[in-house]
């Protein structure tokens, strides 16, 4: 069985930082994976290299299918959808509008649509006609990763989405990754709050200065070897 | 009585300058770029016309939908060849490049063309008026006003009620995050400036239809156009219609007291909006 | 590097520099009154396009209304000659300073505008210049006006020049306005050089580039930028008042044309390299060229000027000049050279 998406050796660079250095990982259909680390770690060059908002040098399969050389459009109609660090609403749109353009490009049948949203996420329907970036910070996460449902994605990437949220508010947003875990979407999460990340995931990568230095399901892995991948060991 | 007619000209001045502006609001509303060769492209537009009217024999009122899909080619093409390598944070090269565009613009049209002027004959119309009390108004200039109402409704429906509509605003917002949504900019923006050069070419057949025009009045018609869509207040296309008309007024004014200073009324006008509101008329809320 | 000490390097090249004025001023002497005439267009036009590349290269105000002060400086120069009775040299200092006093209002109204919306807000304002030109009754309105012939023999020194060289009156008229320019471009290339290496150059360049670094390190952008306005305005003004002595008659359609005052202008520092010291210089030599090559084609000169400087702008931005030191890694004026050890604050 080949894993649905398959990246080894991936390099990145910023100009002359180099950002990743050859990170493998492996994402089976169904699955949901967490990337940990602390900040500068590589998670958020990890996925900008994914949806080719970054240009990375390596191997990155789709089902088989390289997608190394797509541009951001590209990847996208490949499957892979993102909810982006910091949420990245558009201001002119409203909260519905944020929802549609999710769909714009990639119109394909399957279990997410607007109603579908809306379910989801009730408190968006009553403020469907509010600018997206009127609402609240959890609100407007709401919005984010229902813009990133709407193509219907194989692959949805969560970039830090509890990120500058109150505790209260992550637990809600959390509370329905696993609706869309049972609706057949593979999941990568980017988080840096481990205990959340442990919690939904099937198995987590730890990053480090660019690399993996650590991978395993939640149940193998012991609290001390995660402290030591996420803030080196000291020798 | 007759600053009343000279104010009823000068909003139906404004029509024509509002159609003007309408395509460089447009193109700045989305991606933030100003052409310098807008009022060149006008110029060559009605040079098209005329080229269409001149091998099929047609009036100007049906040559302009056959010269519409051409200019939207050449808008596509020039947006993707051209002014996307240029678009980023660095204003210099845009700027330089659609100079350079518009001096190479009149120059072609100067050697194909000649120094000449031309006019796009609509034939009985022209002369046509419709008397309203004391008032009488061209039936031309009437249709070029109604015809920047409707343009300019027209792309406000575009921009706020249509899914492509969605996408420049969408991409106007952040590029980059549009692009995660599988739009690619390059596109929208072919798309944008392709749309302003069909109603640029619309403002070039009621400007051939109206007066005389030759391969050297584009710069001329941008300053008018800039003028309007900065009193209107940027990215606003009903501001940019108010602004033609601010325009057409204070020049039609201008003129009624002395022919030469119908220009130098205009200009003035811009500056004094321009120096008691800074934003112009009609500023968007988060620019 | 390994090259020789940079004393010696220094010496070498403004003993080059001096020789190669001292050919130019002995041009008069020696050429035929055509050669002159040529390198006196050649002159002020790189005059021109220094102070746009001062302005727009370095300072990042993209002017489309230089032709404002060239206009300007041209009408009080004629104002100044036949309406006040003053020497045409004198009347070129006028101009120069009239143009830099309505600098001051124009600045005033274009900083208000940015980028792009600078370019065009300049531009109309220079319209603005030519139609207010245009009712300047005393100097003939919209249809202009011509020097009174005799007006250039009896400049400033052109009797002497006359006598010492024994040529013609016209002759020497065309040697003291040639000189003026060759001082004129000299003063200009030495002044932005010691500028742009100064502290308040250095800060401008970090403007340019940075506009919140620039103001964290106590530069005050917009007070630099407005001072580089009025400089360069005054500078252009001063041009375009020689300019017209050459030229004797003047009308606003001509004194305040974008084409020749500044899309020339422009496509000369475009094609040179905007935002280097040598690229002008570099501009108008291929300008001058290309103008030599193309002179029977008409419009089709201006079709290959503007189709080049789209192509530099897509290719190369920073122009021949900034090919030329990418490929070789050769610059002899370095700007961007690391000011010593900022004081300790």
């Amino acid at each position: 069985m080949t894993a649905l998406l398959d990246i080894a050796g991936l390099t990145a660079n910023y100009g002359d930082f180099q950002a990743l250095f050859g990170v493998d990982l492996m994402l089976n259909a169904g699955e949901t994976v967490a990337i940990i680390g602390a900040n500068g770690a590589g998670k958020t060059t990890l996925m900008r290299g994914i949806t080719g908002i970054v240009r990375g040098r390596g191997k990155m399969e789709l089902d088989g299918t390289s997608i190394a050389s797509l541009s951001a459009p590209e990847v996208l109609m490949a499957g892979i959808a993102m909810v982006p660090e910091g949420r990245k609403l558009f201001p002119s749109l409203t909260v519905e509008e944020n929802l549609l353009i999710g769909a714009h490009a990639r119109k394909v049948a399957g279990p997410w649509n607007l109603n579908a949203i809306y379910d989801l996420f009730p408190i968006l329907k009553e403020r469907r006609n509010s600018p997206g970036t009127a609402l609240s910070g959890g609100q407007q996460q709401m919005v984010a990763i229902g813009r990133a449902l709407m193509s219907n994605p194989r692959v949805l990437l969560c970039d830090e989405i509890s990120l500058g949220l109150a505790p209260v508010i992550i637990r809600d947003i959390y509370a329905a990754v696993p609706k869309i875990k049972a609706s057949g979407a593979s999941m990568i999460v980017v988080e840096q709050d481990i205990g959340q990340a442990l919690k939904i995931a099937d198995r987590v990568y730890c990053m480090m200065e660019g690399r993996v230095t650590l991978t395993g399901t939640p149940a193998t892995l012991s609290r001390q070897a995660i402290h030591d991948a996420y803030f080196g060991v000291s020798a | 009585m007759i600053w009343l007619d000279t104010l009823v000209q000068g909003i139906l001045l404004g029509g024509l300058y509002a159609l003007f502006a309408a395509g460089l609001s447009l193109v700045f509303g989305i991606m933030r770029l100003v052409n310098l060769a807008h009022g060149d492209l006008i110029v060559l537009g009605a040079y098209l016309i005329l080229g269409v009217m001149h091998v099929t024999g047609l009036h100007p009122f049906v040559a302009v939908l056959i010269a519409a899909p051409v200019m939207f080619g050449l808008g596509w093409l020039l947006q993707t060849h051209v002014l996307n390598r240029v678009l980023g944070d660095d204003i210099l090269p845009p700027l330089l490049v659609t100079f350079g565009l518009s001096v190479v613009i009149q120059n072609g049209l100067l050697e194909s063309f000649s120094a000449n002027s031309q006019k796009l004959t609509a034939g009985a119309i022209e002369a046509q008026s419709v008397q309203l009390g004391p008032i009488s108004m061209g039936v031309m200039p009437l249709l070029t006003l109604a015809s920047a109402v409707g343009v300019i409704f027209l792309l406000n429906q575009l921009f706020y009620r249509t899914a492509l509509g969605r996408a420049f605003r969408a991409t106007s917002d952040d590029a980059t995050t549009a692009q995660l949504m599988g739009i690619s900019p390059s596109r929208v923006f072919a798309m944008a400036t392709g749309i302003a050069l069909v109603v640029a070419t619309v403002a070039a057949m009621y400007l051939g239809t109206r007066a005389n025009f030759d391969p050297s009045i584009g710069p001329a018609r941008l300053l008018y156009a800039f003028e309007a869509v900065i009193i209107g207040g940027l990215g606003s296309l009903w501001g940019t219609l108010a602004g033609g008309i601010v325009i057409g007024v204070a020049q039609a004014l201008g003129a009624a007291v002395n022919p030469e200073w119908q220009i130098l009324s205009g200009h003035i006008a811009f500056v004094l909006v321009l120096l008691l509101r800074p934003r112009g008329l009609f500023p968007r809320a988060n620019d | 590097m390994a090259n020789s000490s940079p004393s010696t390097g220094r010496f070498a090249q403004v003993a080059l520099g001096l020789a190669l004025v001292a050919a130019l001023a002995a041009v008069p002497l020696v050429a035929p009154r055509a050669v002159t005439q040529d390198l006196f267009g050649i002159l002020t036009l790189l005059v021109l396009a220094m102070n746009w590349n001062m302005l727009a290269g370095f300072a990042g105000l993209v002017s489309v209304g230089q032709q404002a002060f060239v206009g300007i400086g041209a009408y009080f120069m004629f104002a100044a000659v036949i309406l006040w009775g003053m020497d045409p040299l004198v009347g070129v200092l006028i101009g120069g300073l009239a143009a830099m006093v309505f600098a001051v209002p124009m600045a005033f109204f274009a900083f208000r505008l940015h980028g792009a919306y600078f370019a065009i807000g300049t531009w109309v304002v220079a319209d603005i210049a030519r139609l207010l030109a245009g009712q300047w009754k005393a100097l003939g309105g919209g249809t202009g006006t011509s020097l009174p012939k005799g007006t250039t023999k009896d400049m400033f020194g052109v009797q002497w020049v006359k006598d010492v060289l024994d040529v013609s009156s016209a002759a020497a008229a065309d040697a003291v306005t040639y000189w003026l320019a060759l001082v004129m471009a000299v003063a200009m290339l030495v002044a932005s050089y010691v500028f742009l290496r100064s502290r308040m150059g250095l800060g401008l360049q970090a403007i340019r580039d940075n506009m919140q670094a620039a103001r964290s390190v106590g530069v005050d952008p917009t007070r630099l930028k407005a001072a580089v306005f009025l400089l360069t305005a005054f500078g252009t003004g001063l041009c375009g008042a020689l300019i017209f002595i050459q030229i004797t008659r003047v009308t606003p359609d001509a004194a305040f044309s974008v084409l020749d005052w500044t899309a020339f202008v422009i496509f000369v520092v475009v094609i040179g390299g905007i935002g280097t010291l040598p690229g002008p210089i570099v501009g108008v030599i291929v300008f001058y060229i290309l103008q030599r090559l193309l002179a029977d084609y008409g419009t089709v000169y201006l079709i290959v000027l503007g189709l080049i400087g789209i192509a530099i702008m897509l290719f190369a931005r920073r122009g021949l000049w900034g090919l030329f030191t990418d490929r070789t890694g050769i610059d002899p004026f370095p700007l961007r050279h690391r000011p010593p050890a900022a004081p300790k604050s």
